[in-house]
């Protein structure tokens, strides 16, 4: 049986899941479910780019007894896509706790998160 | 209906985009040009042996910078929004458990030390940082939680982000005075290649964003918390 | 190449955690759903070799992300009744 690599699957996931996202912000109605599908898309995100940097029988950009230090370049992965996704997971979580206060500020202010029962915007 | 089929079909288009990205996509077997890049002269160049670490704080240290102003951005207007200054009267607050106050009490001191381990190594082992300043995050909560009497001093939070704030921008621009450019590490000896004391600025850096980064999230917990005393 | 059926596992139970994350009507499950599909998601970051993600995502995605957000669904269940 011929089974496709890791970084295949990991991709294929990510997409998937990063369109399950994206169905859960336009399709539901409560905020703090949009906020929740907010942060499995950017997980689905993170996957795939961590996904591309991925390379069959390389190891992880660590220069230690496993990879000699003259020839990193044909043992490693790619190091940029996970440096640029280390500074993503970190602005994720203080994009989702901001996200969260206005929704508790809007709840404090109207009394619902169902995007249906807010009307002062509708005309 | 006609809502929901204008949704699958955006859903659709959206799905016909990222597979159109992708379907050309394979495996690759050598590194591009700027990886290889990173990837031969780093470990020379800036003496550290994780090359994530030397991208994320020499190569792209101007994106962490740009990345720790986001985060103390976010961090302040959460402050801001959630500010309150009158607490609930009288009201009844649940004994924490015993179970949790001396295992916190044990539980503590070994995260933080776990925390401040993780990013004095981010330039040999994984880990750096923002590991480092979300594991001190993590034995934050568990402060939080155990000790739900006493309180927490925001002043002593602002302090450490401030000075490690500034200390991160002051030995970048030392980096333009004494080495190449800005957030260059070479200005200390590089040292031994694998040692604890190498790589130049790189530690001293990296432990700067780690306490940084661990004040900023302690200080979005300790907000968050501070809400659910307060009245409405 | 046993990494692939852990992989494969793995991601069938994320995807049935998306799925529980974006349907499941108590708002705390989907919290924990999506909790979850961070955690696994982290398992993956090390079988693609890459450990500093890894870390980064097990400490954030599944720990702070849920803390922060139980404090706000606090908030809302002790004024709001009717959810």
């Amino acid at each position: 049986m011929n089974l496709p690599g890791i970084e295949y699957l990991s991709l294929g996931l990510g997409i998937v899941l990063f369109l399950a996202g994206l169905w859960g912000i336009i399709h539901q109605k409560n905020i703090i479910k949009i906020i929740i599908s907010f942060s499995v898309l950017d997980t689905s995100i993170h996957l795939i780019l961590v996904s591309i940097g991925y390379m069959r029988n390389r190891t992880a950009p660590i220069i230690d007894s496993a990879v000699s230090k003259t020839d990193a370049a044909s043992q490693v992965v790619d190091p940029l896509p996970q440096a640029l996704v280390l500074t993503a997971i970190v602005i994720g979580v203080g994009i989702t706790a901001l996200m969260l206060t206005y929704a508790l500020k809007l709840f404090n202010e109207k009394g619902t998160l169902e995007i249906d029962k807010f009307k002062s915007l509708k005309w | 209906m006609i809502r929901n089929s204008f949704l699958v079909l955006i859903t659709a288009g959206m799905a016909w985009i990222l597979l159109d990205a992708v379907s050309g996509y394979q495996s690759r077997e050598y590194l591009n040009d700027l990886s290889g890049y990173y990837a031969t002269s780093g470990p020379e160049e800036t003496g550290a042996a994780n090359l994530v670490t030397a991208v994320v704080v020499t190569y792209r240290g101007l994106d962490t910078l740009g990345e720790v102003t986001i985060l103390f951005l976010t961090a302040t207007i959460i402050g801001f929004m959630l500010r309150t200054s009158k607490r609930r009267e009288g009201s009844v607050r649940r004994a924490t458990s015993e179970v949790l106050v001396t295992a916190s009490n044990v539980l503590i001191p070994v995260i933080f030390l776990i925390g401040v381990y993780i990013f004095l190594n981010g330039h040999l082992t994984p880990g750096g940082g923002f590991q480092g300043g979300a594991v001190l995050a993590s034995a934050m909560i568990l402060w939080i939680m155990s000790q739900s009497g006493t309180k927490v001093s925001h002043s002593l939070l602002e302090i450490t982000e401030a000075i490690s704030g500034f200390g991160f921008v002051f030995l970048g621009l030392l980096g333009i005075i004494l080495a190449g450019g800005f957030l260059d590490n070479t200005f200390l000896s590089l040292g031994t290649f694998g040692k604890l004391i190498s790589a130049g600025a790189i530690p001293v850096i990296y432990s700067l964003i780690g306490l940084k980064v661990g004040a900023e999230l302690s200080n979005i917990i300790l907000v968050m918390n501070e809400t659910q005393e307060a009245e409405q | 190449m046993s990494y692939t059926f852990i992989v494969i596992i793995m991601g069938i139970i994320m995807l049935v955690m998306a799925f529980t994350a974006i349907y499941h009507k108590n708002l705390k499950v989907a919290v924990i759903a999506s909790g979850i599909i961070s955690l696994f998601a982290s398992v993956i970051y090390i079988f693609l070799a890459a450990p500093d993600v890894a870390i980064t995502e097990a400490a954030i995605g599944s720990a702070l992300t849920v803390v922060i957000f139980f404090y706000v669904l606090n908030k809302i269940r002790l004024t709001d009744d009717t959810k």
